[in-house]
């Protein structure tokens, strides 16, 4: 593998990993939140429903969300007769893999950041005339902003690093769902390659290295503002 | 007009409190646990009770039997909380402006908040956060203020700081404060009505002094609790003695160490364990105050003491002396006697 193909898989990584954190962010506080705050009848499913990814083999992930997203499946279907919209074998699909595999690190993040809020805070604001929307997105929220900085962070490594559902569900193919992983695995596959797999190996690390250290700074500033 | 009658459960404890509360302080006083904190919720809408009906003159707030729930955020109150609770990700200044800006100028010189408005909240003092937390519910323009032991997490200075604040406060609101206390000083200087709570009930309410002064609440009143507070005017002061005259209606008090001007008028606390009776006029003591006063009642109050309700002009005073000591004086209703009192000044009224 030449040195424009390997920047084509890194800038692709990029691009799913970027994505499927964006895209599973706000999902991630919605759920965090109703998970942290709420208690009704089918918590304890949804609660699993969430950590599933996790639990479940990346292999049965990637399966399952091709049943279900694949052209022929009931949403993949859906979304191709409504929207036009193709998953399976694209990169689009590569960052749902991705996002769902983060998704349960995800939730778990900013749900600590939900718990840790003072509710008395948000009582405070009751009594001051803040309706629940506004006590949300002006109390709640910039008090779990730490929380949520490290949810995307975690959900950014993870998704540059998943390997099993991605391949599962939406193979390896070069320029549109190749990602790192999957490429250095398809090089260990051929002999001589062993130069291309070092350089992906050492550019995981420094992404992930990276991103771990900008959550640190966004975190420490953060806080000093939150002033804990 | 503050009109509260709620019955619900909470943990352990079942509620069911009614009082009104009309403008001016009323205190609502109890121990620890005793619910104190929980009433304040439900007026706040911070809690909702299983029953009842709380409405602020003919703002109905809640009402079980029409079904009606009106939400925090709607219920225009300025709560001020134990903790102070103020938002750490704003600066003073926007702390202050969150809920409005009524009378901001005013409010931030009154309580000296002007060189605290670029600052967080973690670089204040308890003091500081608490007078924040107070201008914060003011200048929501409330239509009732509620008080939760606001002084509770503060140390001696700093309640000797924040106390003068809601004096100021009490004298020039126009709407009823209620203020949660388990603090009789705080209580005693500030509050024109009380609510006395025991486990989740009204065990007393009224005009302060005759909770304070009434034998039935002996129990609830722990020690130094129980007593009178009335109001005296300064008559005259001595510079040489450092001896200030107060006149009231039961007669004259000589107090020591007092800054007041002539004819301001003061609140004074008389303990009820601070009173002493005579049968006859005494003589040669170092006490100065010696009021001649009727006999009201005579009650047992439990482990050997007696509780001598006495009338001294149109003031009620509380004595408690042992059994022994009502016994042998033959002390009964209606009798005049000698009480021999220590008076403190508590506080400008």
């Amino acid at each position: 593998m030449g040195t424009p193909e390997l920047w084509i898989v890194v800038g692709l990584s990029l691009k799913v990993a970027v994505v499927a954190m964006l895209v599973a962010l706000p999902f991630s506080v919605a759920v965090a939140y109703v998970l942290a705050r709420k208690r009704f009848r089918g918590w304890h499913l949804l609660n699993g429903l969430v950590h599933l990814p996790l639990v479940l083999p990346p292999v049965v992930t990637g399966y399952l969300l091709l049943v279900l997203f694949g052209r022929q499946g009931p949403l993949g279907g859906m979304l191709f007769d409504l929207f036009g919209i193709t998953l399976a074998f694209r990169w689009t699909g590569a960052a749902l893999a991705a996002g769902i595999m983060a998704f349960p690190l995800m939730v778990r993040a900013i749900r600590l950041g939900f718990e840790a809020v003072d509710q008395g805070l948000e009582q405070a604001a009751a009594t001051l005339g803040a309706s629940r929307l506004r006590v949300f997105f002006t109390v709640t929220l910039p008090l779990v902003i730490p929380g949520v900085l490290a949810a995307g962070v975690l959900g950014f490594a993870k998704a540059l690093g998943e390997f099993g559902a991605t391949i599962t569900f939406v193979a390896a193919i070069p320029g549109e769902t190749q990602t790192i992983p999957s490429a250095i695995y398809g090089l260990l596959q051929v002999p001589g390659q062993e130069g291309a797999v070092v350089t992906l190996v050492i550019l995981s690390v420094v992404l992930a290295m990276g991103a771990l250290i900008l959550s640190e700074w966004l975190a420490y500033r953060m806080t000093r503002k939150v002033g804990r | 007009m503050l009109d509260v009658a709620i019955k619900g459960t909470l943990g352990e404890t079942v509620f069911d409190m009614a009082f009104t509360a009309s403008d001016g302080v009323t205190a609502i006083f109890g121990p620890s646990g005793a619910g104190k904190t929980t009433v304040a919720n439900a007026i706040a809408g911070l809690w909702r009770p299983d029953m009842g009906r709380i409405a602020l003159g003919d703002k109905v707030w809640f009402d079980s039997n029409a079904g009606i729930w009106v939400p925090p955020h709607k219920r225009k109150i300025g709560y001020v909380f134990q903790d102070a609770r103020l938002f750490p990700h704003m600066s003073v200044a926007q702390n202050l402006r969150y809920g409005g800006s009524h009378d901001a100028a005013r409010l931030i010189d009154l309580l000296d908040l002007a060189h605290l408005l670029t600052r967080r909240p973690s670089g204040l003092s308890g003091g500081e956060k608490q007078r924040v937390a107070i201008a914060r519910a003011l200048m929501r323009n409330p239509d009732l203020i509620i008080m939760d032991e606001p002084m509770a997490a503060l140390d001696g200075p700093r309640k000797a700081e924040v106390l003068p604040y809601l004096e100021h406060l009490r004298d020039m609101s126009a709407v009823p404060i209620i203020y949660v206390s388990h603090a009789m000083a705080e209580v005693s200087r500030l509050a024109a009505s009380l609510v006395l709570v025991k486990d989740g009930n009204v065990a007393g309410f009224g005009p302060i002094n005759e909770v304070l002064s009434n034998p039935d609440n002996a129990d609830l009143l722990a020690g130094r609790d129980l007593g009178a507070v009335i109001a005296a005017r300064v008559d005259g002061h001595d510079h040489a003695t450092n001896i200030t005259t107060l006149a009231f209606s039961g007669g004259a008090l000589h107090l020591a160490g007092i800054s007041g001007s002539i004819g301001q008028e003061l609140r004074l606390r008389i303990p009820a364990q601070d009173v002493i009776l005579s049968l006859n006029m005494p003589w040669g003591m170092s006490a100065l105050n010696v009021l001649t006063v009727d006999i009201t009642s005579v009650s047992a109050a439990g482990k050997g003491t007696a509780l001598i309700g006495l009338q001294a002009g149109t003031a009620s005073l509380l004595a408690q002396i042992t059994e022994h000591s009502a016994k042998t004086m033959h002390l009964a209703a209606g009798q005049q006697v000698y009480a021999i009192v220590k008076a403190t000044a508590v506080a400008p009224t």
